[in-house]
């Protein structure tokens, strides 16, 4: 049987991953030997304020979210970087703040872009 | 087998209790003679992972039943009072109340998506709690990589919402889902920002060193919390993590008067139930990382003849509900904002605000001056 540290820091998580799996799946059995079933064509329709619902739901989305998507990832990965820095700084001193300095002033860069772009506009 | 002085994790203060009741040398030792004695561990774990999920529904319950007592008390009304001593059993009462209830899948619907929603929401909200210090050596697992797990964990969830918005093929949730996935990925920026500045700080991910790097006093008085060392940060995360959680003034994945129920439009019964658990479990959760990141953790004064760990607990239940009915007040008093409004508060105020402030955090550590 493997017993490092690692292992034994992430043995809790897997526990925990089957135990909230088997509960929701508990849960949802259970009420499907308590609860009534009667389904009517209306009842498993779509609700739409109780019109009929018109058209499908899977179309063309707007362009905004995508925008707003791409611009998160740059980012994302920007704050990627910085998680080992932060923790590193007092051992790296001067020399790495002022890198990182001229990193965030690329992003900041990056985010006026954006900004002048108008991609962080919801509505155009 | 354990030994040392210093005690990390809830493993090892109950290995360190039965010990001292002089019984784990036996057991372990029944252990050893079947070769078994990781079995032992397993046991042990998952006997405390038992005791965290209850101890995570329960204050679920009771949040649920708090927040309708909060928004009553704004009102100037009672709220729950029939079930129980002042509607305490109300929580109990709507679980049965939704294990009766049909369960319903649109005709239209993604029935294995429709389905698989409800368990992708609500196993991270429980997953979160692994690294989040209840008190002195109450936790779980003390990942050398806490915080970055959390904020990992947390990005989960627009997942769910949107796998539950688009299997549902109603526009209600799709639209619910989408605003919500717009609003987590803007607000995830500023909140791992604000959480980097303090990151720095302490020069470490875990939560128990972000914890006792709070214990200190400054002039023996004020405490040494990070919300001294960065307000600006505290202010950040709070907004971000409210955002987050999708609360109102950030309520717009559900807004009643908008989208009828946003995402959960088409939920009902006990996958309904997910939703709501994974709701509270999250906002638990998210007090509790406030708590440990700004408020000192579990830090408080020390009361002699009473253990710790006891004292601890009760020190961080006191600032985590302090938090949770901060959240709460707010909902009762602040009207929703517009969606362009959120986008345009996240993106042009509070993402270069939280880079100035890292900036800031990051000279005065290389500076010496903290």
């Amino acid at each position: 049987m493997p017993s490092n540290a690692f292992f034994d820091n992430y043995l809790p998580i897997a526990i925990l991953t089957v135990i909230g799996f088997v509960f929701v799946a508990v849960s949802l059995f259970m009420s499907r030997i308590v609860r009534p079933s009667n389904m009517t064509k209306e009842k498993l329709t779509t609700y739409e304020c109780a019109e009929v619902p018109v058209g499908d739901t899977r179309i063309h989305f707007n362009i905004q979210y995508y925008m707003i998507v791409i611009v998160f990832l740059i980012f994302d990965v920007g704050i990627l970087f910085l998680y080992p820095w932060a923790v590193q700084l007092k051992n790296l001193g001067a020399p790495g703040f002022f890198q990182m300095v001229i990193f965030i002033e690329i992003l900041i860069i990056g985010l006026a872009y954006a900004w002048r772009k108008e991609a962080l506009e919801w509505t155009q | 087998m354990w030994t040392g002085d210093t005690m990390t994790n809830a493993y090892e203060l109950i290995v360190n209790i039965l010990t001292a009741i002089g019984v784990y040398d036996q057991i372990y030792n029944l252990f050893e003679i079947f070769g078994m004695a990781y079995v032992l561990k397993i046991l042990i774990v998952s006997v405390l992972i038992a005791v965290l999920f209850a101890f995570v529904l329960v204050t679920v319950m009771f949040l649920t039943w708090m927040e309708r007592k909060v928004v009553a008390l704004v009102q100037v009304r009672y709220g729950p009072m029939v079930t129980g001593p002042r509607g305490l059993l109300q929580p109990v009462m709507d679980g049965i109340k939704l294990i009766g209830k049909e369960d319903i899948i649109p005709a239209k619907a993604d029935r294995w998506i429709f389905t698989l929603a409800p368990f992708i929401v609500f196993v991270p909200a429980l997953l979160i709690f692994i690294p989040i210090p209840f008190g002195n050596s109450l936790i779980i697992s003390d990942l050398r990589v806490g915080l970055l797990y959390i904020i990992a964990i947390s990005a989960v969830s627009p997942i769910a919402v949107l796998l539950a918005g688009w299997a549902s093929n109603n526009k209600y949730s799709l639209l619910g889902a989408m605003r919500a996935v717009a609003q987590d990925i803007s607000y995830t920026i500023p909140l791992a920002l604000a959480a980097i500045a303090v990151v720095i700080f302490t020069g470490s991910l875990s939560t128990v060193d972000i914890v006792n790097a709070q214990g200190d006093y400054w002039f023996g008085i004020i405490p040494k919390w990070f919300i001294f060392l960065q307000p600006i940060g505290f202010v950040l995360f709070l907004i971000a993590s409210i955002a987050e959680l999708g609360r109102i003034p950030f309520d717009f994945q559900e807004s009643e008067s908008e989208l009828v129920a946003g995402f959960f439009t088409e939920y009902s019964g006990m996958k309904f139930a997910m939703f709501f658990l994974a709701e509270y479990a999250h906002l638990f959760a998210v007090s509790g990382i406030v708590v440990t990141l700004f408020l000192g953790g579990w830090n408080g004064p020390v009361i002699p003849f009473i253990p710790v760990q006891i004292t601890s607990l009760v020190y961080f239940l006191i600032k985590t509900y302090a938090v949770i009915f901060f959240t709460m007040w707010l909902r009762d008093t602040v009207p929703r904002m517009r969606i362009d409004q959120l986008l345009n508060i996240g993106w042009k105020i509070m993402v270069p605000l939280a880079l100035l402030n890292l900036l800031v955090a990051g000279f005065l550590v290389t500076a010496g001056v903290i």
